[in-house]
């Protein structure tokens, strides 16, 4: 088997978990600095994925790849002390307010720019949007067959995967010539820790956007080992058609937002004592609720 | 021409619920639009399907019958629904939010460099004024979706590159037949000229469907419980429970996520929609996000340790106290009391 190359989608997210009021801007985008981040959950899981093929097929080469603002270089970092060999950063502000379709044509026209690759993953989605989308909208792009929502690889050969789908409502074991792309879903296995040795060895990874002009001492450690500098390509740098990235590339629009108000009822208060209890279950029988 | 297309799911030569919903809101959408409804269906031994989709007001029906479209593979199903599109041109283009539809719709969208919005729950007909071209731009597709772990509602448009697209979640629409002997004119796609070897390059080697036995949809009663409820044990009398008053069990995210219960009995916005008569909320905070797929319950109950649980401004009763007391006591009383 000949190692292979994997290209993983990754992105950093707002924790949706917490969002506070003014997590949204007047024109309905994301309002990403009042809000903590974290590694896309879904992409995660496709990170181990890609990991595990290499542990399967010596010599694969895992190279994460992530569009977004220049503080996304962290989730870059945390793929590499996992075990990813590379990243890839897509950043410009040029980028910002894209929509799926704007988002898959940036990915694609980066992906176009690699020498090669056998298999595009992520995550089945990502919970700032719950689209799943690119996924899909960069395949189609690419002109490769896709596999969604994957849980498994159950084998591998120099030109086609077999991997083990999970649908709402049962599983299905496809095969797929390569290259293909996958998305993978998040009952796979959970993504493997970081490793202290590679966390010591690429702590310093850094885009050169994040490196101040009067950091002498990162600078010299760039100068020194080159692998520390996390490779970030702008509009130029993948030839984007302008019309086609970004706000003006997005056909889809916010119009309106409206915040979600739960609507208030007169609630019977009670306590967890026996006579609250069967009192409410009495009044449940007597009203045909159940019974 | 202006028209409302719906992609229709098939499986076992049955019409999705999925579909019927669609097709119910997409002839909603096409009166509002005075335009016709038309639908795609592709798959084999389609003979009986289209008396499955006159009756919701379909004016025009493509099928495309080959034992190769059945079960659904993404190639060949978007190659000619691209084909379709292309040629019809419709000003909107319905898909449901499953498995097959959210595979499909992105890469449609993609061929056909159009807007998508994903997960939709309102669909509407309005207008849109563009301030920067000075212009009004008439009857476009208003996709309403909760955003943003469901704490808001956002009204997305697409006014300059058509069809506009969409996804939509299942059991949110109501499924009304328009009219019985509603007729359709059919066109029957000529699949080989469409599809090439290409298309078939993926093969299902496998496929395990549940006949759905979990029916979280129609339970009257649903007990559902989240991370409050503490480990998989604690689930067990929230099942029992569910038993007793012949209803279902169910769970947020966080409890699917926890591994206290099995993803397909998820309940919010990324799992089931329901409208249970009664709704036990156990150990559930009710973040929008699960909220959102269970508050047109008839009556609510919850029961959780923080008074101030958001879910409980939903609830009809709220009681304060441990899940792993309070359920054990419904079970006792209602074994006592019922007739």
């Amino acid at each position: 088997m000949r190692p292979l190359k994997i290209v993983v989608l990754i992105k950093q997210v707002p924790d949706t978990r917490h969002v506070g009021p003014d997590a949204m801007k007047p024109d309905g985008t994301v309002n990403r600095g009042k809000l903590d981040t974290v590694f896309n959950p879904d992409d995660l899981h496709a990170l181990e994925l890609a990991l595990n093929l290499k542990d399967r097929i010596p010599g694969t080469d895992v190279t994460v790849m992530t569009m977004g603002p220049r503080r996304a270089a962290d989730i870059i970092r945390d793929s590499i002390y996992r075990g990813a060999d590379n990243g890839i950063m897509i950043s410009d502000k040029r980028f910002g307010g894209a929509d799926t379709l704007a988002t898959s044509y940036t990915l694609v026209k980066a992906i176009q720019k690699l020498p090669s690759y056998d298999i595009i993953m992520g995550g089945r989605q990502a919970i700032d949007g719950d689209t799943a989308q690119v996924g899909p909208q960069c395949a189609e792009k690419l002109n490769i067959p896709q596999v969604t929502y994957v849980e498994e690889v159950i084998s591998i050969t120099n030109d086609e995967v077999v991997a083990k789908r999970r649908l709402s409502s049962g599983v299905e074991t496809v095969s797929s010539p390569l290259p293909c792309l996958m998305t993978v879903h998040g009952a796979s296995p959970a993504c493997r820790s970081k490793e202290a040795k590679r966390v010591m060895q690429y702590k310093y990874a850094r885009t050169n956007s994040e490196i101040r002009r009067d950091d002498e001492f990162m600078k010299s450690l760039h100068a020194k080992r080159p692998y520390l500098t996390i490779p970030e390509w702008g509009v130029e740098d993948i030839d984007a058609d302008v019309t086609k990235i970004g706000l003006p590339g997005s056909p889809t629009k916010v119009k309106s937002i409206e915040s979600v108000v739960l609507t208030a009822s007169e609630a019977k208060v009670l306590s967890e004592s026996d006579s609250d209890i069967e009192m409410m279950i009495k009044e449940l029988i007597e009203h045909h609720t159940i019974g | 021409m202006k028209s409302v297309f719906v992609y229709c799911e098939v499986e076992n030569h049955k019409v999705a619920e999925i579909s019927q919903e669609l097709l119910s809101t997409g002839k909603k959408l096409a009166v509002k639009l005075g335009c016709p409804l038309e639908a795609m269906v592709f798959g084999s031994n389609l003979d009986n399907i289209n008396s499955q989709i006159s009756p919701y007001g379909v004016d025009k029906i493509f099928t495309a019958n080959d034992d190769r479209l059945e079960p659904y593979r993404t190639l060949p199903h978007s190659t000619i629904a691209t084909h379709i599109l292309k040629k019809e041109a419709p000003q909107i283009v319905l898909f449901g939010a499953t498995s097959v539809g959210r595979d499909l719709a992105p890469r449609l969208a993609s061929a056909l460099n159009c807007g998508l919005t994903a997960d939709t729950t309102i669909l509407d007909i309005g207008d849109h004024f563009v301030k920067k071209e000075k212009k009004e731009y008439k009857d476009l597709l208003y996709a309403i979706r909760p955003a943003f772990g469901g704490s808001i509602m956002a009204n997305i448009i697409n006014w300059d590159q058509h069809p506009q697209m969409a996804t939509v979640r299942e059991g949110v629409m109501k499924k009304v037949i328009f009219d019985d002997n509603y007729t359709s004119e059919i066109v029957e796609v000529d699949v080989n000229t469409i599809v090439n070897d290409e298309d078939f390059v993926v093969k299902i080697i496998e496929r395990h469907i549940e006949e759905s036995d979990v029916n979280l949809k129609e339970a009257p009663i649903i007990v559902a419980g989240g991370y409050g409820v503490g480990s998989k044990e604690n689930f067990e009398h929230l099942e029992e429970l569910a038993h007793l008053l012949g209803g279902e069990v169910g769970g947020s995210r966080a409890a699917v996520d926890a591994g206290f219960i099995d993803h397909n009995r998820q309940i919010g916005q990324t799992g089931t929609t329901v409208r249970p008569k009664l709704y036990i909320a156990a150990g559930i905070s009710g973040a929008i996000q699960h909220t959102a797929g269970m508050q047109d319950a008839s009556m609510i109950i919850s029961i959780n340790n923080d008074p101030e649980a958001p879910i409980n401004s939903l609830a009809d009763y709220v009681i304060t106290g441990d899940v792993g007391v309070v359920i054990p006591k419904m079970i006792k009383f209602y074994k006592a009391n019922a007739k």
